[in-house]
């Protein structure tokens, strides 16, 4: 392995360990949000008691989507100096805007929220809540117009004396397509993640604690079936147009998730295949059109083959390889769409059992408490997708991956940080995971009342 | 005009994270010693619950905005001093995890554990943080495509490694401040008393250092702010002795300021000194953005800066009462951790 592979595994292991608490995050801030805004309204203690209960569980995972967060912010002048070089002037600025908008908002109004409980008065902690919400939508936002650039590079030019790309328009940046479709995409998925985590804990608690924890779980459980359902369906449609966006803007990515060899029309959708390691198709199972519809909205609708993309890009931009592992393409796409589907599908069939009361079976348990690895996988695929999908390109049509990578960074640097990185990781995931069941096994109510005198501790303080 | 200004925001960034960070990593060092029982960390450490993330946001922008007005400064440091950054980057994972689950078990294995990790995710960041500004203000190898050539030992240099005492000294001797301003009882008269005997060794080093670097290369303005420096940290040491916490806290804030100033003055119009050519030195021009990103980031920069200074300032206010530790939720009744029935 030489320094570029190691740096491109830690770009994967970093990120996609980051977005497994990012979408938690994102979700479970509004979802906490709603529950402390149900009991400002009503003053019903049982909405007081899911604050606590699921506020303490946001907590503990925004502490792991923020310390990974840091490393992700350093990491590309790290170990892609050449591509920092060459995109910082546009790509800088979106990222920039994110730590200035949006992480001060949500630290700071988190830091009011979890120490204000005894010190704000309701409304004003009420709100620190909800701004802490809108801040992880915006930090979506900024961070996923900088992704967009990479995938579909909008309002620059190159300068060539400097060798550089050189924003000219930033809100062309800012209302990228990509970004337009990419972030409701992104937060739907990051809802469902949200929805099978509070309805499987729910679920959970239910079975093991019946009794007076019953009424509260109830709700908790039927609002992560919904976010969970609607999150789903928001996917599908936005996913929908996210897949027209590529089949126009990077015609080879979306022929990778199929691995078309050749231009068609009436393309066939393949449910599952074979390839050898250049990417032939060996064998596989297809339904005809169903690519031609998903890319175009047109039975009889071209696609675009792998062959033909390989001959305009050599035409283009000289000899080389333009496609990226087809295997990998097709496999993450169809895991990404599978394994949220299979979770939308569960969401209906828990919110049919549930309609009428009474306790879940074991057997439902089990399949909720399960259900919450499924939107994480398929967010994690998904991204496994995008990026790998873009190879072998950083910024699509700009620069190639290889050429974004420090020039002196060397291998005994790269793999040293990326094992230490990864143990740790593994190590903190293990601790996050005790710390969640031990909450989750908890009781329900946190020992002071909502009546605290003014001297005594905030709930949540550390 | 415009490469100026950029260059005056990154520095009033790092000034607002080592001011305020630099408290949070004194409590964080003195932590174990200050702290003598469950009680008082907890009281500790709850004086800067409410801030601490907030304040190492300042970090993050701090890095945000060199990648957008500086791509060449952004790519050439954080590459170039790679495992230094590295180390930086474990200590802040450590750190931040820590304050978070350390009372979410009631152990005390656990806590000692969570407690340690603080007291070196806070020490290593201290030190690395002045060995790193050290090396970029006397220069660091770096050769004609702005790549750094020399390894992790090339920053570990006499003049590096006394930048790093004197960061270390100066935000144990501001943390000291914090704690005295923010507590009440038996920590309070313990940061009292280091304080002082913390602050007269960082005005030594301090001053030895501000000394050797002007001696490197006179610059007369930085050299004026850097006496600045000093006066303001004796002006705090002086309060110290007077019992006047408020007073102090401001001293020793101002010297962390002025510190970052003179540090920037002495850089300036550079980003970062090529020891290997001078022609090969990061510059405010050779390392910036295009006119018309520095042109956005500035209407960015001027609308929302205040605006999060305001909001951060107001929790500062909220939170402005001294914790004591009897307002710390004892072990037993560690609400977060839950006890099971
Ligand atoms: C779609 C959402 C999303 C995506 C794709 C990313 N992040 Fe993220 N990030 C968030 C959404 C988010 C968040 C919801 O805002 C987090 C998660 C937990 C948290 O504390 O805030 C966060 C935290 C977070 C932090 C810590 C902020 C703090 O201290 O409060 C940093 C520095 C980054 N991220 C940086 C990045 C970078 C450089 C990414 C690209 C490689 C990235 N994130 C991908
Ligand atoms: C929105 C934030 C981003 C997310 C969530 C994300 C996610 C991912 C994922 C899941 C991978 C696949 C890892 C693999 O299997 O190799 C990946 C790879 C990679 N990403 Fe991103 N990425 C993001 C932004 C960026 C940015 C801004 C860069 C710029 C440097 C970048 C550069 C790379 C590189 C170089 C790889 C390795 C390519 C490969 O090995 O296939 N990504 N990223
Ligand atoms: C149900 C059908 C779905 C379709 C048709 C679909 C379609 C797509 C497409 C075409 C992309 C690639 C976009 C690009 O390369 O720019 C994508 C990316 C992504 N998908 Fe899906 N998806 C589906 C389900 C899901 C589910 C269930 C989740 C998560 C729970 C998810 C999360 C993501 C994420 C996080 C990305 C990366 C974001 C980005 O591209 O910027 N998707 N999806």
């Amino acid at each position: 392995m030489d320094a570029l592979d190691l740096a491109r595994w830690q770009f994967g292991i970093t990120t996609v360990y980051h977005f497994l608490f990012v979408p938690l995050t994102i979700s479970l801030a509004f979802i906490v949000a709603g529950f402390q805004t149900a009991w400002f309204r009503s003053g019903d203690e049982k909405y007081l008691k899911l604050t606590r209960f699921y506020g303490e569980l946001f907590l503990i995972n925004f502490a792991m989507g923020v310390v990974t967060g840091i490393v992700q912010e350093f990491q590309f002048g790290m170990n892609w100096s050449d591509y920092s070089r060459f995109v910082g002037d546009v790509f800088g600025a979106p990222l920039a805007i994110e730590g200035l908008l949006a992480f001060f908002l949500e630290s700071t109004f988190l830091g009011m929220w979890i120490f204000g409980w005894d010190k704000l008065p309701k409304l004003v902690h009420l709100a620190s809540i909800w701004i802490t919400a809108v801040g992880t939508l915006l930090s979506a936002y900024f961070i996923l117009a900088a992704n967009a650039w990479m995938q579909h590079p909008v309002g620059y030019d190159i300068n060539p004396t400097l060798h550089r790309a050189e924003l000219t328009d930033i809100v062309a940046v800012l209302m990228n397509p990509t970004v337009l479709f990419a972030f409701p995409h992104v937060i739907a998925g990051a809802f469902m993640t949200g929805g099978a985590f509070v309805m499987g804990v729910a679920m959970w608690r239910m079975l093991r604690r019946s009794g007076p924890d019953g009424a509260p779980f109830r709700i908790a459980a039927k609002v992560g079936a919904v976010a969970l359902l609607v999150g789903g369906l928001a996917v599908l449609g936005s996913g929908d147009q996210l897949g027209q966006q590529i089949a126009t803007e990077q015609p080879m990515k979306l022929a990778a998730a199929e691995g078309l060899q050749t231009t068609q029309t009436q393309a066939p959708f393949s449910v599952i295949g074979i390839w050898d390691l250049n990417g032939h198709e060996i064998f596989s199972i297809k339904v005809p059109a169903v690519l031609s519809i998903l890319a175009t909205h047109d039975p009889n609708g071209t696609v675009q083959g792998i062959d033909n993309l390989q001959a305009q890009f050599e035409a283009q931009y000289g000899p080389g390889n333009y496609s990226p592992i087809v295997p990998v393409t097709f496999w993450s796409f169809r895991f990404m769409i599978g394994a949220g589907g299979l979770a939308a599908l569960a969401a209906i069939w828990f919110l049919w059992k549930m309609r009428k009361g009474g306790l879940p079976s074991r057997g439902a348990v089990l399949i909720a408490v399960v259900l919450p690895l499924l939107p994480l996988a398929a967010n994690s695929f998904a991204w496994i997708f995008t990026e790998m999908g873009r190879q072998p390109w950083i910024v699509y049509g700009e620069q190639l991956t290889s050429q974004g990578v420090s020039p002196n960074v060397s291998v005994f640097e790269v793999g040293l940080t990326m094992i230490v990185f990864t143990l740790l990781y593994g190590g903190l995931a293990i601790v996050e995971l005790g710390l969640l069941t031990k909450r989750i096994r908890g009781p329900l109510e946190t020992k002071e009342d909502e009546t605290t005198a003014a001297d005594l501790p905030a709930p949540f303080a550390y | 005009m415009l490469h100026d200004v950029w260059f005056l925001l990154i520095a009033v960034l790092w000034i607002g994270y080592f001011v305020l960070e630099g408290f949070d990593f004194g409590l964080g060092i003195l932590l174990p010693f200050i702290g003598r029982n469950e009680g008082e960390r907890r009281q500790l450490i709850n004086a800067i619950g409410p801030v601490w993330d907030g304040n190492e946001v300042w970090l993050l922008v701090a890095g945000g905005a060199t990648f957008a007005a500086f791509p060449n400064w952004y790519a050439t440091l954080f590459s170039g001093f790679y495992l230094a950054l590295f180390l930086i980057l474990v200590a802040l994972i450590l750190r931040g995890v820590a304050f978070e689950y350390r009372s979410k078990r009631e152990s005390a294995s656990w806590r000692m554990v969570w407690d340690w990790a603080i007291f070196a995710g806070s020490a290593i960041p201290a030190l690395l943080w002045g060995v790193a500004f050290a090396n970029i203000i006397s220069g660091v190898p770096i050769d004609k495509d702005m790549n750094y050539t020399g390894t992790l030992l090339t920053l570990l240099n006499p003049f590096g490694l006394l930048g790093g005492v004197v960061t270390l000294t100066l935000f144990l001797t501001h943390g000291a401040a914090y704690i005295a301003l923010k507590t009440e009882g038996a920590v309070r008269r313990r940061a009292n008393t280091l304080l002082f005997w913390i602050g007269l060794v960082a005005a030594v080093v301090a001053v030895v250092f501000l000394g050797w670097l002007q001696s490197k290369s006179m610059v007369p303005g930085s050299a004026a702010v850097s006496v600045l420096a000093a006066i303001c940290l004796l002006s705090a040491l002086l309060a110290n002795r007077l019992k006047n916490e408020g007073l102090a806290f401001v001293g020793t804030t101002l010297t962390i300021g002025l510190a970052v100033v003179a540090l920037f003055l002495h850089l300036y119009p550079n980003v970062m000194l090529s020891s290997t050519d001078p022609a090969f030195n990061l510059t405010i021009n050779n390392a910036s953005s295009s006119h018309y990103t520095l042109q956005i980031m500035t209407v960015v920069a001027v609308i929302f800066t205040p605006l999060v200074l305001l909001y951060q300032g107001w929790t500062y206010w909220v939170f402005r009462r001294r914790i004591s530790a009897a307002r710390v939720p004892d072990t037993s009744e560690a609400t977060t951790a839950a006890a099971p029935r």
